[in-house]
C-alpha cells in the first residue's frame, strides 16, 4: 500500500532504516543533530538513535569528511552530510586524495566504504556560493560512484546499498527536490548501477538527473501535445555512466537533448554526448544538443537565475532544434 | 644535554639500537638504489630522525592503528611492515607493500594497521580521527597515531583535525616531528606561533615538548602518553624535537640552511648518542655493535636480492583496484 510522503521524508526514513538495520552506520554532519539538519532532512534522528550514532560537528569540511574516511576504514559505514556541495570543496582533499585513492594505492588492501550526502543544484535565490551543480565535477575521480536520486523511490531506495557498497559513494540531492511530494510503495528496491527510462518515447532522447528530471518530464508532456514524443533518461547513476541504456534509447529515438544544470564546459552533458557520438554516431538522425545552465555564477535576482538555469520553456524550445 | 642513564634491561635496550639501524641503513641502501636508477619518483629520507619512530613505535600495542606521512619508511619497518615488501614497493614491483601502485610515499600495509603513506601534509591527521571514532563506538581499546611534521600544524587538517579528536575525546596520539624545516622553509620564517606545544595546547589538549634525538626520551613521553590516551583521557600532542640530516628529497639542493647546522645537529645523532650511552653502561662492546650491524646488513642485503628478484605487475591488470570487485549476489 503507497502512502503519500515527500523526497525529505524518504531522505530520512532511509537513513532511520539504515540506522535500524546495521550498528555500523552513524550519520554525522553540521547540524544534522539538535537543529535537525539544514533541509530538515534528519529530524528527530538524534533523539530517536542518540549522540553516538547522529553527530553533530564543528563547521570543518575537511576535518569530519576525513575523519569519515578514517572511521570507514576502522570498521563502520559512516554516512557524512555535507551542506551543499559548494562547501564539499572545502573537503575536496580528503575526497578526492584519499578516498578515491586509497584502494588503489594501498595495492588493494584498504577499501573506504562511505557514503557522503549532499545538497546540489540552485532554485533557492541562494546565489553563488550555495546554488552550484558541481556533482559533474566528482564524476570524473576515479575510484569514487556519483549518485542523483531524482525521485521519492531513489532517495528512499538507493542509500541502503550505497552503504552495502565498499567504496566511496557521494549522494547529490537537489536542493528544490526536498518538497517534492508523491505516493511511495513500501519494500521497493532500487540499483545504484542503471539509468531509468521515466517515460517512454520514440521521436528523441531527452537525458537529464537530478533536479531537471521534473522539468524534462513536464516537457516531454508539452512535446507530446505538439507532436514529438520524447523519451525521459534519468541518469540516477552518473559515474559509471549505464551507456547501454542511454545507447538503447538513441537507437530507438535516434535523436539526443541532454538537460545538465552544471555549465556547459567540461560538463557532464559534454561526457555523455561523447559517449553517444563514440558509441551511436551513425544511429543519429541530427546533431546531439545540450541545454546547460548559463556560464556564470548563480545570480541572487530571481528572473536572472530562472534564466541562468534549464526551464520547461528553454527545454521545449531546444527539443524542438533538435527535432526541427 | 647529558642524557639520563638508559634505562632497559638489555634485550630492549639493544632492540632501540637495532630498529634505528635497521632505518639508517635501509635508508642509505635505497638512497644508493635511486643513484642507480632502481628506485625513482620522490624518495625522503628520515635518516637523522629514527629516534622518533623507534621510540614512538614501540610504546605502541601490535594492533594500534599508525598513520605517517610520506617519509615513513622508518614508520613502516617498525610498525612491522617486512623490509623486503619495502624495499620492493620502492622498486615498483607487484611483491611490494603496495603492490608497487604507491611506491616510497605510500607504503600499506593491512596486516599491521599501518594506513599509510599519506604524501599530502596533514592528510592522515582527520584519517586517524576518524579510526579512533571508529574504534570508539565499537568499544575497542586500541589507538591511533599520527606523525605529522611541523609544516603540518600550519595547515587547516590539523586544526580542524585536533579541535575534533579533543571535543569527541578521542584516543588519538599526535606526534609531531618537528624538524625545523617544512621542506625548505624554517618554522620561525612561516608560523606565527613557533612553540608548537603552546599552539596544540589552544585546543585543550595535553603536550609535551622532547628531545626528539634521544630514543630514550622518545620511548619514555610515548609511553605515559599512550598510556593516557588508552585510559580514555583523550588525546594527546608530542612536539618530537629532530632533525633531517639528509636533504628533503633526492632533488633538494638544500640552499635553505647552514651545513655547520647540519653539522652540529649530526654530532648529537640518535645512533651516536644511544651506541655511546649503551657503551658507557656496558650495553654495548665492539663485538657486539659489529654483530648488529652485521645482521642489519643482512637484512638489508636480503631485501635489495628480494627486490631484484621481483616481478612487474601485467600492465594488463593497470585499472584494478581502483574499485573493490563484488562478488554478485
Amino acid at each position: 500500500m503507497s502512502t503519500p510522503t515527500t523526497y525529505r521524508e524518504a531522505v530520512r526514513e532511509a537513513l532511520r532504516e539504515a540506522l535500524q538495520r546495521d550498528p555500523r552506520v552513524f550519520l554525522m554532519g553540521e547540524d544534522v543533530g539538535r537543529y535537525g539538519g539544514t533541509y530538515a532532512v534528519s529530524k528527530g534522528l538524534l533523539e530517536e538513535f542518540g549522540e553516538q550514532r547522529v553527530r553533530d560537528t564543528p563547521l570543518s569540511e575537511l576535518g569530519f569528511v576525513g575523519a569519515g574516511i578514517g572511521a570507514a576504514l576502522g570498521g563502520m559505514r559512516p554516512i557524512v552530510e555535507v551542506m551543499t556541495v559548494n562547501f564539499s570543496l572545502l573537503a575536496l582533499d580528503p575526497l578526492i586524495n584519499t578516498a578515491a585513492t586509497l584502494r588503489h594505492m594501498s595495492g588493494g588492501q584498504f577499501s573506504v566504504p562511505l557514503v557522503v550526502r549532499m545538497a546540489t543544484g540552485a532554485g533557492r535565490q541562494l546565489a553563488a556560493q550555495h546554488s552550484h551543480s558541481l556533482e559533474g565535477w566528482y564524476t570524473h575521480i576515479p575510484g569514487l560512484k556519483v549518485l542523483a536520486p531524482a525521485t521519492l523511490e531513489d532517495a528512499r531506495g538507493m542509500l541502503w546499498p550505497a552503504l552495502q557498497d565498499p567504496d566511496p559513494v557521494l549522494i547529490f540531492e537537489h536542493a528544490q527536490l526536498y518538497n517534492l511530494e508523491g505516493e511511495l510503495e513500501p519494500g521497493q528496491v532500487v540499483d545504484i548501477h542503471s539509468a531509468r527510462v521515466r517515460r517512454a518515447g520514440s521521436d528523441l532522447s531527452l537525458i537529464t538527473y537530478g533536479g531537471t528530471l521534473g522539468k524534462a518530464l513536464a516537457a516531454a508532456e508539452q512535446l507530446d501535445a505538439e507532436g514529438i514524443s520524447a523519451e525521459v533518461i534519468d541518469l540516477r547513476v552518473l559515474r559509471p555512466l549505464d551507456d547501454a541504456t542511454l545507447l538503447a534509447s538513441v537507437r530507438k529515438t535516434r535523436r539526443v537533448l541532454v538537460v545538465d544544470e552544471g555549465w556547459r564546459s567540461g560538463s557532464l552533458a559534454a561526457e555523455i554526448i561523447t559517449r553517444i557520438i563514440e558509441q551511436g554516431f551513425f544511429e543519429l538522425d541530427a546533431p546531439p544538443m545540450r541545454l546547460c545552465s548559463a556560464e556564470v555564477p548563480i545570480p541572487y535576482a530571481k528572473h536572472l537565475e530562472d534564466a541562468a538555469l534549464p526551464q520547461l520553456a528553454s527545454i521545449v524550445a531546444a527539443a524542438h532544434q533538435v527535432c526541427g | 644535554m647529558s642524557a639520563q642513564p638508559v634505562p632497559y634491561e638489555s634485550p630492549f635496550a639493544l632492540r632501540l639500537l637495532h630498529d634505528m639501524l635497521r632505518i639508517r641503513r635501509l635508508e642509505e641502501r635505497a638512497a644508493e638504489l635511486y643513484g642507480e636508477g632502481k628506485i625513482r619518483g620522490f624518495l625522503h629520507l628520515y635518516i637523522g630522525e629514527e629516534a622518533v619512530a623507534v621510540g614512538a613505535l614501540h610504546a605502541l600495542a601490535p594492533d594500534d592503528a599508525v598513520v605517517a606521512t610520506y617519509r615513513e619508511h622508518g614508520h613502516a619497518l617498525i610498525q612491522g611492515v617486512p623490509m623486503q615488501a619495502i624495499m620492493a614497493e620502492m622498486f615498483g614491483l607487484q611483491q611490494g607493500c603496495s603492490r608497487g601502485r604507491g611506491g616510497s610515499m605510500h607504503l600499506f600495509d593491512a596486516n599491521t594497521r599501518f594506513f599509510g603513506g599519506n604524501a599530502i601534509v596533514a592528510g592522515g591527521l582527520p584519517l586517524t580521527v576518524g579510526l579512533a571514532l571508529a574504534e570508539r563506538l565499537q568499544g575497542g581499546t586500541r589507538i591511533a597515531v599520527c606523525f605529522f611534521g611541523e609544516g603540518a600544524m600550519a595547515e587547516g587538517a590539523f586544526h580542524e583535525a585536533l579541535n575534533l579528536a579533543v571535543f569527541w575525546q578521542l584516543p588519538v596520539l599526535f606526534c609531531c616531528e618537528n624538524n625545523l624545516y617544512a621542506m625548505g622553509t624554517a618554522l620561525a620564517r612561516s608560523q606565527s606561533q613557533t612553540d608548537l606545544c603552546a599552539k596544540a595546547a589552544a585546543y585543550k589538549v595535553a603536550t609535551q615538548a622532547v628531545d626528539g634525538m634521544d630514543v630514550v626520551a622518545v620511548h619514555e613521553a610515548s609511553r605515559a602518553a599512550v598510556e593516557q590516551v588508552r585510559a580514555g583521557q583523550g588525546p594527546y600532542f608530542l612536539e618530537m624535537q629532530t632533525y633531517r640530516f639528509r636533504a628533503h628529497s633526492m632533488f633538494d639542493p638544500e640552499l635553505y640552511r647552514d651545513k655547520a647546522e647540519v653539522e652540529q645537529w649530526k654530532a648529537r645523532g640518535p645512533i651516536l648518542s644511544y651506541t655511546a650511552r649503551l657503551r658507557a653502561q656496558g650495553l654495548l662492546d665492539d663485538a657486539g655493535l659489529v654483530a648488529l650491524e652485521a645482521e642489519v646488513e643482512a637484512e638489508v642485503e636480503a631485501a635489495v636480492t628480494y627486490a631484484q628478484a621481483g616481478s612487474l605487475e601485467p600492465v594488463a591488470d593497470l585499472c584494478r583496484d581502483v574499485y573493490t570487485p563484488q562478488v554478485s549476489p
